[in-house]
């Protein structure tokens, strides 16, 4: 048996710069090493200013998930000030980030993730021909349906936020614009728009039908919109046991509210239970960092000029209870205790991380909705706190793929030390002290490679169905 | 047109930015103008080695190069080797695949002040030795040489923006399509003159604010930003509240300060970004054309001629006297 090594890269399709190293043996991924190959040092510029300016840096760290950096950010800064914000404020920062996450679920579906099935490599297929006429890039009649629905919910953004990506409407205590009464039924009709879209195109049915979905088989009975094509070739290609995880998610709970978070957070290994940060360290052995394997409160960044063996990548591995964890809608909602997610635990793979993200969407709209009908333009939207000269924050919040936190330290009234750990940074972690691979390294291990495949599709598949941001992952 | 699409160190933003177009969508538009994308990192299907292929053809001259766009700063760190970043797959700086992609091009666009001048990424102790593509900050020479030019004559075209305005970019690409954009239609920065001669300022709903100086003291408040809250939207190029974004938003309407996302060095305003500093209790940094001592007296006149309406308003989250509304006319 001789193994040969395949260098894929630029995989693109994907926010940011990845390269995936792979070694095969008879056909089959034998051993994955997934690059980040971008280092920009955000967590070394933030060190030195006055801590309020990182609402105005971090949500540059990412063009994508520009809104869930302010939202960790904003709760770092909270934490620290030992400030809470307005309970309408918070409610209103929940529905900006809501429509971010599901613009991102909706650019992932339709741009990054499906223009893939419209390769020529599966021509003769059933479905083929309709997933190019939906799904071909820029051409796809899906594609500029979804770009133009994007375009237009992101109206939302435009009224609440002022711009969308890299507000600064996101403060520690709300939001910088008061809603008006006005602003509510606009905010209400662009939503209304969205879900006559979502259910006419994407899910050519209700979308609590969807939502009220208890198990992987009757997910696989759903044949409305252009969700159905994609099961009609999820079951086609296998893809339910193609790529799976190792079946620990993680979540750190998503947008919080007065009376708590609407997806709840926690781990799921088999059972639910409670999450404690303190047990998560960054492993930087197989990264190119200098330092210690530490816990972001006492982490550092410190790149590695040298790039030197055993480091492959910018990216450190960061571990909770000394193991990996996949972050991301499908652990969202897993360890919200939705039965069609927890089904779809079980396998765990392609198709379980791309119909997590649907039945999150589904869900979404739904909370969106209720958010906007519960504005209430009277009330206060923004309460403010001094921040101390010596002060430390904890700032957790969900991106649209999965849990984000960032460490803030201040001393002197200055930010001395502010370290961020994104979902990417662990779905795509490299090896760890142990040499234990991350999720996507250890979900490429026996995907079938065909003969002569430069970049073989089912990695492909499988890498994108985790929607990797890799700008949030180095930052 | 040819169009090749480069994300250097940036966030992306900028191409997330540009979905947003409306009326029409960005790929109809694309479609309609005859721009015709070779390739681009979060569009294209081409992945691996397929993109390395077209990458390689260009660089070889098989295929015609018209425009380049280049989103994110270049990265020289560490130590002038450039392999902060790396384009995957080919063991290449990105920095070297643009040396030696952007002489190819007829026309290069840098797309947000990051491809422009170095932007965020080059902010605090710039941890990477990032810079733009033709400027580094306010100077001239980038990662480019100051004399760089296109194939076509122009220098690089810095659509600078943190984000680009989506029309920014679309409205310079048809104008380069159609041939009507010369050197006469870039200022002094580089910039396309159709967006970069107006000031933020212009069309800001707070200008009633502005007029009077009733300021806002916090975030929320709807008076005008610029004496306490660090807004520069008097100096800061761009028409944003005149052609507002996503549907009808700007920082400004958003209730939050212009940082001049536009301008060179926005990224260090040398005082943290949501205060103004002042000097005895006068802001620094007033107008950028008005003589200071005018400005001052104005500003005093104006102050106490300010209608109780207004100075309520300036300091409340909402509208808490409306204008007084005239009676029959007998």
């Amino acid at each position: 048996m001789t193994a040969t090594t395949l260098l894929v890269g630029p995989f693109n399709r994907v926010e940011g710069d990845l390269e995936v190293r792979l070694t095969i043996a008879e056909g089959r991924v034998q051993a994955a090493h997934v690059n980040a190959p971008l280092f920009r040092g955000f967590e070394m510029i933030l060190a030195g200013k006055d801590p309020r300016d990182a609402l105005t840096l971090v949500p540059r760290i990412c063009g994508i998930c520009s809104i869930s950096q302010s939202a960790a950010a904003a709760r770092a800064l909270a934490a620290a000030q030992g400030l809470v914000p307005s309970p309408d404020g918070a409610a209103m920062a929940a529905l900006i980030h809501a429509v971010e996450n599901a613009c991102d679920h909706l650019t992932h579906f339709h741009l990054f993730f499906m223009p893939d099935f419209a390769r020529p490599a599966y021509a003769g297929r059933g479905w083929h021909g309709a997933a190019v006429e939906r799904f071909a890039p820029m051409s796809g009649r899906a594609a500029r349906g979804a770009v133009a629905a994007r375009a237009e919910v992101m109206h939302i953004l435009g009224l609440m936020a002022g711009k969308w990506p890299h507000t600064l409407a996101i403060q520690p205590g709300g939001v910088t614009r008061t809603p008006t009464a006005r602003d509510r039924v606009r905010i209400l009709a662009s939503l209304r728009a969205f879900r006559g879209w979502m259910e006419r195109d994407l899910f050519g049915g209700r979308l609590e039908d969807f939502a009220a979905l208890g198990s992987v088989r009757e997910l696989m009975g759903w044949t409305g919109g252009d969700v159905g094509l994609f099961l009609r070739i999820a079951a086609d290609c296998g893809l339910e046991g193609l790529g799976r995880g190792a079946g620990r998610y993680m979540s750190f709970g998503a947008y919080p509210l007065a009376d708590g978070p609407v997806f709840a957070p926690g781990l799921w290994d088999g059972a639910a239970r409670a999450l404690d940060t303190g047990g998560i360290v960054e492993d930087l052995s197989h990264a190119w960092m200098l330092g210690e394997t530490a816990h972001p409160a006492r982490g550092e960044t410190r790149p590695d000029e040298a790039m030197a063996a055993p480091g492959y990548t910018w990216c450190k591995a960061p571990r909770l209870e000394g193991t990996t964890w996949e972050t991301g809608a499908l652990a969202r909602q897993v360890v919200d205790g939705h039965p069609l997610a927890i089904d779809l635990a079980r396998s765990g793979g392609v198709l379980a991380r791309v119909a997590g993200r649907l039945l999150e969407l589904a869900r979404l709209q739904g909370v969106m909705e209720r958010l906007a009908e519960g504005v209430r333009p009277e009330a206060r939207h923004l309460v403010d706190a001094p921040m101390p000269a010596e002060a430390v924050g904890e700032g957790l919040v969900e991106a649209a793929r999965g849990a984000l936190g960032h460490w803030l330290r201040v001393e002197r009234g200055r930010i001395a030390s502010y370290q961020i750990i994104a979902p990417t940074t662990w779905n795509f972690s490299p090896r760890d002290a142990a040499g234990v691979p991350g999720p996507l390294e250890a979900a490429l291990e026996g995907v079938p490679v065909a003969e002569g495949e430069a970049v073989p599709v089912a990695v492909q598949h499988v890498v994108r169905s985790f929607d990797p941001c890799m700008v949030c992952t180095v930052h | 047109l040819n169009l090749l699409w480069l994300q250097a160190a940036g966030c992306g933003g900028c191409t997330m930015s540009l979905l947003c177009a409306e009326s029409p969508d960005v790929l109809s538009l694309f479609e309609a103008a005859g721009i015709h994308i070779l390739w681009h990192p979060a569009l294209s299907v081409e992945t691996g080695t397929e993109a390395v292929a077209i990458l390689r053809a260009v660089e070889g001259g098989e295929v015609d190069l018209d425009v380049l766009c280049v989103e994110g700063s270049l990265l020289r760190g560490p130590g002038g080797t450039g392999r902060f970043q790396t384009m995957a797959g080919t063991g290449r700086s990105m920095l070297d695949w643009v040396l030696s992609l952007a002489p190819r091009a007829g026309h290069v666009v840098a797309v947000g002040s990051c491809a422009a001048f170095g932007g965020v990424t080059s902010a605090g102790g710039n941890p990477a030795d990032a810079t733009g593509l033709g400027w580094e900050g306010a100077h001239r020479g980038g990662a480019l040489p100051a004399e760089f030019r296109g194939r076509a004559g122009l220098p690089v075209i810095n659509v600078a923006g943190c984000p680009t305005h989506p029309d920014w970019v679309t409205e310079t690409l048809m104008m380069l399509a159609s041939g009507v954009l010369d050197e006469g239609a870039l200022d002094g920065f580089g910039r396309p003159r159709f967006y970069a001669d107006h000031l933020v300022h212009h069309a800001c709903p707070k200008n009633e604010f502005y007029e009077y100086k009733a300021s806002a003291r916090h975030l929320s408040d709807q008076g005008c930003l610029m004496e306490n809250l660090g807004c520069v939207g008097t100096q800061a190029v761009g028409d944003c509240n005149i052609r507002p974004w996503n549907g009808g938003g700007s920082c400004t309407r958003g209730g939050y300060p212009c940082i001049a996302c536009t301008a060179p060095d926005f990224e260090e305003p040398r005082h943290p970004f949501t205060e103004t500093p002042k000097v005895a209790g006068i802001p620094v940094g007033l107008p950028s054309d008005m003589p200071k001592a005018w400005f001052m007296a104005l500003a005093s006149l104006s102050k106490a001629a300010t209608p109780e309406r207004i100075a309520k308003n300036a300091v409340s989250d909402r509208i808490a006297v409306p204008p007084r509304l005239r009676g029959p006319r007998r």
